[in-house]
């Protein structure tokens, strides 16, 4: 806003971090790490404050032409903001979650994610067509390292299936935004996003963005390399994965194929609802039955995704709002729940669901934290997960009745692994008395989980506080799909008289809540 | 033009020939004692030369003033551009070559020499402008390279290079002559102008097979498929200098050459031999990725990704644009920074005795025992792949952006839905590397030399080299006005 260069200096304290980490020895980089990280964190904090809702779209922009060909061009809006938020609230927690399982090259380790940190941030900052593709390619090499190197039995192939599968996806992409760099003489987003592509071409540059983001995403069919990335991956690397990288592909819909494509989008939405569709009953039918704890969180991040994809194509502002409230929530809880396999894995060195048992005795406090997570990710209202699912699935029933129907199957499939796992490894006897012989949580399982719970709670109250920077460029965005929305099948009854004006009610409340806050201020600051 | 200013204009190659010339009654004189000083002394001609190339790419030289012996050849800015990457690979395989051959106790004083001549003979082909000079500098610069293949004379594998070499290069260059004398008859000129304008219009059915076979015997010099096969045997069984060499300096003269004949002699054919130039590139790439995975020698292994990278450019050629051949041209550059860089490195892998290491497996855990070797080779690997923010894919991009532009989006989808399966295999050297138990077979010690051009180049591919893309492409697209300013 006034000219300071946060966005990049967001990304290279966490760069420099990573130069410095790989030179020094294993003290000292994790160290290093954890500063770089809570720098930025802090930096995420004076951005949010500094961000102005209401004020201009795109905020914090810088532009330096360094380049041929295209621009290293920043800039946010609330979406962005949001998700960048994630990303450096929960690398410290990353960074905490390694420090004592990794004991291998351990500057390396933390080199790797920091690097990941810039890329993670250069994505959701990037205003250039390019710049954005460099950031999202890129982050491929240090996710292969963390995978293959500090991965586990099976990291090898895990880490292949990862890179080659997220590559194929890609590059098509690449050659679709070569087009309409071609097509429309620039490389720079928010031009483009106001860009009328040809139909006939939004359907082609549709898919080839589509592959991309739904290999990212992951979407049903091609969401096979996830469940083995997340595997293989150290807690940390899972965490990662599921809380920020899956988001880039629910980005990614946001930011170019809706708005940019909007006809093609709304000609192919059920393409988009039918294998969403698809995901969340089958996936949530297959992480009933593994005996893997990560294999069934990552199947049900699947799930999750689903959720998300169907908001994003339901066209309304409800559905839109539900899908980013679906990726911050499920970026918390699911990192969490990867942490808190993390946490008894450290112990016991295995993820076999069989191995636990009754640890409400002998981690009670292990076991509450694991109880929110659980609920959190059931949708149960209170956390975060309800708030964005029921939006999600409320924006859904005004375009397709069907799909909100096996979507929210999906909900009561969801309750049923996650209680299921959660009564396996929790409640019951103690079986093992390994298991039975583990201590509770220490301080720094504290810090890791502690934070990401009272997110958890803040978005679940009062969701207000994470929607409200998103409002202005969700209507904008809704406004742009307007004239591509598709006919619903839902038959709302006509209002009466009563119902209108509690509607008008709310909608004023939302109006006052938005714009007309600092006049409120300014009301009573004159009295 | 007077006589001159046409000598003028080709300074750099009289000072190379002259060079040369000294050098070789030098070292007839004084025999292999004097091996490094005359090392020495040719990268000291190589950088005058360069020197006096230098401002006519920045000045941008074209047209009329460029053309040298009535049009015979053309020292314009796109010749001063590939003439610059072949002296920078020439002079650093030249600074390698000495601590490899002391190895076998092989460094001889004409091994300099020839190199030499060997660039002299590739700057007269990038500046040729009709089929005789071509095939001078063509044949100059290949004979040097069969006597280099075989440096080695007491190792086996170095002699089947070179008799490898000779007898693929001595036919690819019969076809290429047939091809020649058909273009001549059929257009009555060997000039590159006069058979530019003579084929305008339709093309008859001889000249047409006469463009097949020139184009066939310039895809055995760059070893495009389905003329590659003599790559990965001589790649292999050449010294290692020789083989950085290889994948160097001819490939970029071979380009530029191509370039040359394909836009300007048969510019005005594009279509006729678009759909040539397609399938080989695209044959390339698919055949260039297919065969490296089976590879476990690392010398094989570069070879084969070398006729995969030959592919991508190719992708810029087919676009037939101004764009195109500054995207050529930048990917050249980016790749004989990748090539430099990756047989510095495997210049690097010495076992305990001193002995090179070449075999990949050997290089299992080399992350642990030898880690900035390690990273280069992998920055290094994944650019090649074409992976951001690695400089690599800065070329990949700015050809494919190429073939958008001009239309030919199919073939660019399919070009870069294969480098997938290219990123395979340089991604398995990444993780024998990184992911395998180290065995311990590198341990040999490293010069400051080889460190510094290791560290250069990756430097350049690294995601720093963007810095440098403004630069890079002015000086190229310049070099791509000159080309289509004659044409």
């Amino acid at each position: 806003m006034n000219g300071f260069p946060i966005l990049s200096l967001m990304l290279l304290v966490p760069l420099l971090g990573a130069v410095a980490c790989f030179m020094l020895e294993a003290k000292a980089a994790r160290s290093v790490a954890l500063l770089a990280t809570l720098v930025d964190l802090a930096l995420g904090v004076v951005l949010w404050t500094g961000f102005e809702t209401g004020g201009a779209q795109w905020q914090f922009q810088e532009s330096h032409a360094v380049f041929a060909g295209f621009s290293y061009a920043l800039g946010i809006d609330g979406i962005a903001l949001m998700l960048i938020a994630l990303t450096v609230f929960l690398m410290p927690i990353c960074i905490l979650a390694s420090w004592d399982s990794v004991q291998k090259r351990v500057g390396e380790y933390m080199a790797a994610f920091l690097f990941m940190e810039t890329l993670m941030i250069g994505v959701f900052a990037a205003q250039d067509l390019l710049l954005f593709y460099i950031f999202f390619e890129a982050g491929l090499i240090p996710m292969y390292l963390i995978i293959g190197i500090w991965g586990g039995d099976n990291r090898i192939y895990a880490s292949y299936k990862f890179f080659l599968y997220t590559l194929l996806g890609s590059v098509l992409m690449l050659i679709a935004m070569l087009w309409m760099i071609h097509d429309a003489g620039t490389t720079y987003i928010p031009t483009l996003m106001q860009y009328d592509f040809p139909a006939q071409a939004q359907t082609w540059l549709w898919l080839a963005f589509f592959a991309s983001f739904a290999v990212k995403m992951p979407m049903w069919p091609v969401h096979t390399w996830l469940p083995d990335a997340h595997v293989q991956a150290p807690t940390a690397g899972s965490v990662i994965l599921a809380g920020v990288l899956l988001k880039m592909g629910g980005y990614g819909f946001i930011r170019f194929s809706l708005p940019m494509f909007p006809d093609a989008s709304a000609q192919l939405a059920w393409l988009v609802l039918g294998l969403s569709m698809v995901a969340v009953v089958y996936t949530s039918l297959v992480a009933l039955v593994q005996s893997d704890m990560k294999k069934l969180i990552a199947y049900s991040s699947v799930a999750h995704m689903a959720i998300v994809t169907i908001g994003l194509f339901a066209f309304n502002v409800q559905g839109l709002e539900g899908s980013m409230m679906v990726m911050l929530s499920h970026g918390l809880v699911s990192g969490a729940l990867f942490l808190c396999v993390g946490v008894i894995y450290d112990r016991l060195h295995t993820r076999e669901i069989d191995r636990y048992g009754g640890l409400a005795i002998n981690m009670p406090k292990y076991a509450l934290f694991f109880m929110l997570f659980t609920m959190g990710s059931i949708g149960l209202p209170g956390t975060s997960g309800f708030v964005g699912e029921f939006l999600s699935l409320a924006g859904t029933y005004q375009i397709s009745t069907t799909v909100t129907l096996v979507c929210t199957t999906g909900i009561i499939l969801g309750a049923a692994y996650m209680l299921y796992l959660y009564r396996r490894v929790v409640f019951g006897e103690q079986k093992n008395s390994d298991a039975a012989a583990m201590p509770d949580l220490n301080v720094r399982e504290w810090l890791m989980l502690g934070p990401i719970a009272a997110a958890v709670l803040w978005m679940g109250v009062y969701p207000e506080s994470f929607l409200a920077p998103m409002r202005a460029d969700i209507a904008a965005l809704d406004a742009r799909l307007a004239s591509a929305k598709p006919k619903g099948d839902s038959q709302p009854t006509a209002p009466t008289e009563a119902t209108r004006r509690t509607h008008a009610a709310n909608a004023m409340e939302h109006h006052g809540d938005a714009e007309e806050g600092p006049t409120n201020e300014a009301l009573e600051g004159g009295h | 033009m007077d006589f001159s200013a046409s000598l003028s204009l080709v300074a750099p190659e009289i000072v190379l020939s002259l060079g040369g010339l000294l050098l070789l009654l030098c070292a007839a004189w004084m025999g292999d004692r004097a091996s490094r000083a005359i090392s020495i002394a040719s990268v000291i001609i190589i950088g005058a030369a360069a020197a006096l190339t230098i401002p006519v790419l920045c000045g941008g030289a074209m047209g009329a003033g460029t053309l040298a012996f009535g049009g015979q050849m053309r020292v314009d800015a796109f010749a001063a551009f590939a003439k610059l990457l072949i002296y920078i690979s020439g002079a650093t395989c030249l600074m390698v070559a000495p601590r490899f051959f002391d190895r076998w106790g092989a460094m001889r004083a004409e091994y300099p020499v020839l190199v030499l001549f060997a660039v002299l003979g590739m700057g007269i082909m990038v500046s040729a402008g009709d089929l005789l000079t071509l095939y001078i500098g063509l044949e100059m610069n290949s004979l040097a390279a069969y006597v280099l293949a075989a440096f080695l004379r007491t190792d086996g594998r170095s002699a089947e290079a070179g008799l490898k070499y000779f007898v693929l290069g001595a036919l690819a260059s019969g076809i290429l002559l047939y091809g020649m004398s058909l273009t001549y008859g059929f257009t009555g000129s060997t000039s590159f102008d006069v058979i530019r304008v003579a084929l305008a219009g339709d093309i008859s059915t001889g000249a047409l097979i006469g463009l097949v076979f020139v184009l066939a015997g310039l895809a055995f010099k760059i070893s495009a498929v389905p003329f590659h096969m003599w790559t990965p045997d001589v790649y292999e069984g050449s010294p290692t200098p020789v083989t950085m060499f290889f994948a160097t300096a001819p490939k970029v003269a071979a380009m530029a050459l191509t370039m040359r004949v394909a836009l300007d002699a048969f510019g005005l054919q594009v279509d006729a031999w678009r759909q040539i130039v397609v399938f080989v590139s695209l044959a390339s790439i698919v055949i260039g990725a297919l065969g490296a995975i089976g590879q476990d020698n690392i010398k094989r292994l570069l070879a084969f990704s070398s006729i995969n990278n030959v592919g991508f450019i190719l992708v810029g050629l087919a676009a037939a644009t101004p764009e195109g051949a500054s995207a050529m041209l930048v990917y050249l550059a980016i790749y004989v920074a990748m090539s430099v860089g990756s047989f510095v490195a495997v210049l690097m892998l010495r076992d305990a005795n001193g002995d090179y290491v070449e075999s990949i497996s050997d290089l299992a855990g080399l992350s642990r025992t030898k880690p900035l070797i390690a990273w280069c080779l992998l920055l290094i690997m994944l650019s090649l792949a074409g992976i951001p923010p690695l400089f690599g894919f800065w070329g990949k991009l700015v050809v494919f952006q190429a073939a958008v532009n001009a239309g030919m989006i199919a073939i660019a989808a399919v070009a870069i839905a294969a480098s997938v399966i290219g990123a395979f295999y340089y991604l398995k050297v990444g993780k024998v590397m990184f992911f395998d138990e180290p065995v311990d077979k590198v341990t040999g010690d490293n010069d400051w030399a080889h460190w510094a051009l290791l560290i250069v180049s990756t430097a350049f591919i690294s995601p720093l080299g963007y810095l440098l893309t403004g630069w890079l492409s002015e000086l190229a697209d310049k070099a791509a006005t000159a080309l289509f300013l004659v044409a």
